[in-house]
């Protein structure tokens, strides 16, 4: 076993992640440690969360996260515990402060700004095409085709 | 000898190109056919000369010839040919080379079928195809020479990584090529329409093949490697939202917008410098994501090999592209002017709804792709924007589009009356609620989410075919009637149904991935996984040579109601010169759902660790994408394309002044 | 006003275009995770020695010193090794190592085979001091000031010029303090 966790430590390629003996007996707080292993982010893989990650570091971190939870932390005080150690770096969903404003609500004041946008280009063609008004001129002749006259 | 003269011909390629560039552009200024016309033969000759020189490089991966260092860095005599094939694109130079060779197929394409587009419109097209195809000739030459040759050539290669041994990973970057490259063209086209000032229906007519061909090899390319990632990486996931995966998918969503607003143009004259405006964004996001991919800036599972030298490089490219392009657009798009108007409930509208919707959804996965490297360049914190980010802002997008999908093609143009077409679509509200209620009975209260999104999926679905059945007048005319009115219903319109056909069935399918389940066994000879009714049984670990690697292979049964259905042979595969150990799953796949089965390390003594998966509808993601991109390909396949656009008739009433 | 909208795509453009240049320039790496424990204490630990007596963050408070995580099967630990030899005998820096997931054994035919740089060891056999310091690979190297505060971290094997520019320069600060 020692072997192959020695093997495990050397390659890079995906064998697995989550594996039976990591797992809680019980199923909630086992249920919890996978929605919040999903949630952190394996810091020597690239762009995986430790649940998925087959890497040593992130299996420490799955037990970690287990034993946390096990001994009596919430959701939010297990990833603190790693947040403490590792940054926000950590955090597959970055947390909302000053600095990420313009992330979080960067697509909603997109989507805003691009329908008044929209919608005041739209009202403006519309008012722009109004024909011109007519000269008294062209008005009287405009009177005297309709009545049938002639020019 | 064929390298040198591969290299040769890339050189008098560029040659070719700066010329193209130049010349014809000249000769539409002065209105000289005869220099307009040396934009048609330089296009068919740069084709020529790239197709030579990939012809060059792939005969030296096919040969092995290891003098060549490109070749001996990312091949091996003992690769299967397929692979050796493949390998030429498979590494960033060759990849760089595939690229051009696709940019000079669609420059001699727009030369040989463009006979009917205005002299000079043609001559401009051709001249910016000249542009883009010289810059990235020029940094293939310059920084990333697939022809440079290694002395002493040594025995075998180092290119052997098992990972990229397959089929799948083969075939998704030409797609994708085509895709970025098909891009390129819609670009060319509307430069070359700022350019000369003018945007019509004609110019419409002819952007939107190029628009939907791009589109088209994205979705493929973008399917093709989301297939890829679920059967090789063991654990069944199908989108990270990777930095290089949202590469990828940036152009595709801005080229949704881009073949939905050209119809706009097309049909009622306006939405004109909106359109230009996302024809210069798709290509400049195609860029972006080559920059991102090959310059280091961010950390990824697929970045190619690093070079900030490449990436500078590239950057002057992106610079010079899309800064001009831009410029040009500040400078000359006030003065497009829109022809129709329309009111806010209409075809249009709802393409407008569309554009609104598809670009925030681009500028959402740019600013969540870019924004780490932001706060990195300006010193801030270092934080990851990974999954849980996209799937709370762009999942919430897509709704309103998915449900405008259904009522969009019900509209008039111009002015659409909502009640009635709401009205119309009883029968596609029923069925979503239907499937909503069964699927809350089926599954609980929990996910609540993915049940609405199968409903959404059954609402555009039903509501294609309510549209199709409103065109033929279904059930209100005689059938033979209908049938007549349904032969005749232009490609286009099938396409269309199609597609978003295509849409509904693989939105189906990313819902239905809540329900998936997961066991993960340690389990030996003679014990079992049950998952989903199905019984898993161990029968067996052989051991099987292969090629190069040996592996491990569990034969598992596969039982249902204690009837054996099936034997799947995941295996777990160490190649012996990369020292690297991969998983081959095991999948059994259905159109109701897939069984996915990954071996994990034991032995005899211990026992196997197995992982066993039920995953419904799965497949319906990659098949949705396909009915996609066939939905995408009919529409190409219409007849108004081939016969060219009809001379317009001079409009009645010129637009207004401003 | 109209015409600035039309300005809009460009300016946008521009302001992104300035931040990859500048991501490139600068030469960041984007695997580089900087530490999280920056100028806090140094996470407490109680480790059995290597030498047989234990080694605890207590018993080194009150001197700077250069704590470094290795292990025998790291390949990069092999490189900087010299470097650390010279750093302790030449150079008088304080140098504490713990052995990351290693066997005792293993960790001492290391030494015995590569030369031992250190004042004393401790084994970190689970690894969970080192997840405590946030370590995400070896080799790893911190400098820790008399307070118990982390001043700097290394991540991967020390170069010669890391040494000269910034290691021993930060030691001769803070030595002074």
């Amino acid at each position: 076993m020692r072997r192959v966790l020695a093997l495990l430590l050397l390659l890079a390629g995906p064998a697995f992640a989550v594996q039976p003996d990591e797992r809680l007996a019980d199923p909630v707080l086992e249920g919890r440690a996978r929605a919040l292993s999903r949630e952190l982010r394996c810091v020597v893989c690239q762009n995986e969360s430790i649940d998925e990650s087959s890497a040593t570091l992130a299996r420490d971190l799955r037990l970690l996260l287990r034993e946390r939870l096990a001994g009596g932390d919430s959701d939010a005080a297990a990833v603190a515990f790693l947040v403490a150690r590792y940054g926000d770096f950590v955090l597959l969903r970055p947390p909302l402060r000053a600095d990420t404003w313009l992330l979080w609500f960067g697509p909603f004041a997109v989507l805003v700004l691009g329908a008044a946008v929209t919608v005041l280009a739209l009202r403006r063609r519309a008012a722009a095409t109004v024909p011109p008004p007519l000269s008294a001129e062209e008005q009287a002749r405009l009177d005297r085709l309709l009545r049938g006259d002639g020019a | 000898m064929f390298i040198e003269l591969g290299h040769f011909a890339l050189a008098l390629a560029l040659f070719l190109a700066l010329i193209q560039s130049v010349v014809p552009l000249a000769g539409a200024a002065r209105r000289l056919a005869g220099w307009m016309a040396v934009g048609r033969s330089a296009a068919l000759g740069q084709f020529a000369l790239v197709a030579v020189a990939f012809a060059a490089l792939t005969h030296a991966y096919v040969t092995s010839d290891f003098s060549v260092a490109n070749v001996a860095a990312n091949s091996h005599s003992a690769k299967p040919m397929l692979y050796k094939i493949s390998g030429v694109w498979g590494n960033h130079e060759g990849s760089m080379l595939l690229w051009v060779l696709i940019l000079a197929l669609c420059g001699a394409a727009v030369a040989l079928f463009g006979s009917n587009l205005p002299r000079e419109l043609r001559a401009r097209v051709l001249a910016v195809q000249g542009m883009v195809g010289a810059g990235f000739l020029l940094f293939i030459l310059a920084t990333s020479n697939p022809f440079l040759r290694l002395v002493p050539a040594p025995a075998d290669g180092q290119g052997l990584n098992p990972l990229l041994q397959d089929p799948g990973l083969a075939f998704h970057p030409p797609f994708l090529y085509l895709g970025y490259v098909g891009s390129s063209v819609a670009f060319a086209f509307a430069v070359a329409a700022l350019i000369e000032g003018r945007v019509d229906a004609a110019w419409a007519r002819w952007v939107r093949p190029w628009a939907l061909l791009s589109w088209c090899g994205l979705t493929v390319g973008i399917a093709l490697g989301s297939w890829w990632a679920y059967y090789t990486l063991g654990w069944g996931g199908w989108w990270f939202w990777d930095p290089v995966e949202n590469a990828s998918l940036l152009p595709w969503l801005s080229g949704t917008a881009l073949i939905h607003s050209a119809i706009v143009v097309e049909r009622r004259d306006t939405l004109k410098s909106w359109t230009i405006l996302l024809a210069i964004l798709t290509f400049s996001l195609a860029l972006v994501g080559t920059f991102l991919v090959r310059s280091g800036v961010l950390s990824s599972v697929h970045a190619f090999a690093v070079d900030p030298s490449r990436g500078s490089f590239i950057l002057g490219l992106l610079l010079l592209a899309i800064g001009g392009a831009l410029a040009l657009y500040a400078v000359r798009a006030p003065a497009l002017q829109g022809g129709g108007l329309f009111a806010p409930i209409s075809r249009e509208g709802a393409l407008v709804l569309n554009n609104l919707l598809m670009a925030t959804a681009t500028v959402t996965v740019l600013l969540g792709t870019l924004y780490p490297l932001f706060m990195d360049a300006v010193g801030g914190a270092k934080i990851s924007v990974g999954p849980p980010f996209f799937n709370q802002t762009f999942v919430p997008l897509m709704v309103p589009a998915l449900v405008a999908m259904a009522v969009g093609p019900l509209l008039a143009w111009k002015r659409g009356d909502l009640a009635a077409a709401l009205q119309r679509l009883w029968v596609a509200f029923a069925a979503a609620a239907v499937v909503v209620l069964v699927g809350l009975y089926l599954a609980g209260f929990k996910p609540v989410l993915a049940v609405l999104g199968l409903g959404l999926a059954a609402w555009v679905a039903a509501g294609v075919l309510s549209e199709w059945a409103e065109r033929v007048r279904l059930f209100r005319l005689p059938l033979g009637e209908s049938w007549r009115r349904a032969r005749g219903l232009p490609r286009a319109s099938y396409g269309m149904s199609l597609a978003h056909f295509g849409v509904a069935v693989m939105v189906a399918g990313v819902a239905a991935s809540a329900f998936e389940q997961e066991r993960i066994e340690n389990l030996r000879p003679g014990e079992h996984i049950a998952i989903a009714g199905y019984e898993l049984r161990l029968r067996e670990v052989r051991t099987v040579p292969g090629p190069n690697f040996i592996a491990d292979e569990a034969v598992m049964e596969v039982r249902r109601g204690g009837v054996v259905l099936d034997e799947m042979l995941p295996q777990r595969r160490m190649f012996t010169v990369q020292q690297q150990t991969t998983a081959l799953t095991a999948i059994r796949s259905g159109l109701a759902a897939d069984l996915y089965l990954a071996l994990g390390e034991g032995d005899a003594a211990t026992g196997w660790t197995v992982r066993a998966y039920h995953k419904p509808l799965v497949s319906w993601i990659w098949l949705g994408a396909l009915v996609m991109a066939l939905g995408g390909v009919v529409s190409l396949t219409d007849r108004r394309w081939r016969l060219g656009v009809a001379a317009r008739r001079p409009a009645a009433v010129p637009a207004a002044a401003e | 006003m109209r015409r600035l909208v039309y300005l809009l795509p460009l300016l946008l453009f521009a302001a992104l275009a300035g931040y990859f240049a500048f991501a490139l320039i600068s030469g960041r790496d984007p695997r580089e995770l900087p530490s999280a424990l920056l100028d806090k204490p140094a996470p407490a630990f109680d480790l059995p020695g290597l030498g047989g007596e234990r080694l605890s963050a207590a018993t080194l408070r009150g001197e700077v010193f250069v704590l470094n995580f290795f292990a025998s099967w790291c390949a990069p630990c092999r490189v900087e090794h010299p470097l650390l030899l010279r750093l302790a005998r030449q150079e008088g820096v304080r140098l504490v190592g713990i052995a990351y997931k290693d066997r005792p054994e293993d960790s001492r035919r290391f030494l015995a085979e590569l030369g031992d740089p250190y004042r004393a060891i401790g084994i970190d056999r689970d690894g969970r001091v080192a997840i405590d310091f946030g370590l995400y690979g070896v080799p790893e190297t911190y400098v820790i000031d008399r307070q118990g505060h982390i001043r700097k971290r290394f991540v991967g094997p020390l170069s010669p010029g890391q040494v000269e520019r910034e290691l021993l320069p930060l030691l001769r600060g803070l030595a002074r303090l």
